[in-house]
């Protein structure tokens, strides 16, 4: 193994990944329940957070994708072929959808008449017309996708998993925010 | 829809019953009255589909005129369905109950050059109040195009009421804004 090579990834890094996968999960739990909500207020405000947190999130990833190209990331460790092709597959498909999920259901709230006001103060411009039928054609991808990204979280946690406790390589301590 | 059809019906029947003096005829297809309203921040806009007006009024002689106006509040119009259903229900519009918002002038005042301000009784879901509504008149190939924007208290009108009563998540203030192309008004 070269030894030059960090072997952890940077505490940044590590940062983005935990605020993010917190940020993401918590996202998609409150999605669930808020869609399930009758009309009132309550479900108003909810909804609301759950757009300024999409725009956290979607802030947040773009600061990830440009510090993941401009730092490198430790080695894997020895697996097989197939398994380090999937793995960075979907860590592609998760990249790829940290910017989709939000970005829909940012192109559906627009559509629906909803601009979005990040914290109720910051004007959010629509990047799409306000049409009703638009909105409802998109309004199912933002679920489609975000349930796309809840089987690939699942799977990559299962991986990690398995590395951990199954091949006990040690990958997770890459990630892990502890020190060794 | 029945109800609807009754009210517009009945609605279109007290107009033709309308002062006499009334000449000016309102365009549909070309005026256009919306509404914004603020919910935590967020500007949401609505649009009435149908509506009609009564117009007595000659630009030289502002103070002899007269304005009536009726919006069929079930014609609203919202970018979402869920939010459309819902502001038909009795704490909104109660649009079933009360399908008209109505506007009467009681006086028309010049207030500069194409400039009016109207003052009358506003009244939606039955509870009445005067408002001003400034009005900028332009004239262009026979159309007079009248446009103006209001801002009125939805509290005040009990529009919203019980849990939705709670300004911080949905203004008090409602704007109005109005685009009316009418024919058969006199020269400035």
């Amino acid at each position: 193994m070269n030894t030059a090579l960090p072997a952890r990834y940077t505490r940044t890094a590590i940062t983005l990944h935990w605020v993010l996968a917190l940020a993401i999960i918590g996202s998609f739990g409150f999605g669930l329940y808020m869609t399930g909500l009758p009309f009132s207020p309550q479900r108003l405000k909810l909804y609301n957070w759950h757009k300024w947190a999409g725009i956290c999130i979607l802030t947040l990833s773009a600061l990830r994708l440009l510090w993941r190209l401009t730092h490198k990331p430790p080695v894997d460790p020895p697996m097989p072929a197939w398994q380090a092709r999937a793995a960075h597959a979907t860590h592609g498909l998760l990249y790829v959808l940290f910017f989709a999920v939000p970005l829909v259901g940012w192109a559906y709230s627009s559509a629906a008449g909803f601009p979005i006001v990040v914290f109720g103060v910051l004007p959010l411009p629509d990047f799409v017309p306000v049409d009703k039928a638009l909105a409802d054609a998109i309004k199912p991808f933002h679920k489609y996708l975000a349930f796309a990204m809840a089987a690939l979280v699942l799977a990559h946690v299962g991986a990690a998993l398995k590395h951990q406790f199954l091949d006990r390589d040690g990958l997770l301590s890459r990630m892990w925010p502890a020190r060794r | 829809m029945k109800t609807h059809l009754a009210a517009s019906a009945l609605a279109l029947f007290v107009f033709a019953a309308g002062p006499a003096g009334a000449q000016q005829k309102l365009i549909p297809a070309q005026s256009d009255i919306s509404f914004t309203s603020k919910q935590m921040g967020v500007p949401v806009d609505g649009k009435f589909k149908k509506f009609d007006a009564t117009i007595a009024f000659d630009p030289k002689k502002p103070e002899a005129g007269s304005i009536a106006f009726s919006i069929d509040l079930a014609s609203a119009q919202i970018g979402d369905n869920e939010t459309m259903a819902e502001l038909a229900k009795p704490v909104w519009f109660d649009s079933k109950r009360v399908p008209m918002a109505t506007f009467q002038s009681s006086a028309v005042k010049a207030a500069g050059p194409g400039k009016f301000d109207v003052t009358g009784k506003l009244t939606i879901k039955g509870n009445v109040r005067d408002v001003v509504v400034p009005v900028a008149l332009t004239q262009a190939g026979g159309t007079s195009t009248a446009t103006g924007a209001f801002v009125i208290k939805r509290l005040e009108f009990k529009i919203g009421e019980g849990d939705w009563a709670d300004t911080s998540m949905v203004a008090n203030d409602v704007q109005v804004k109005f685009k009316l192309a009418l024919t058969g008004v006199g020269a400035l």
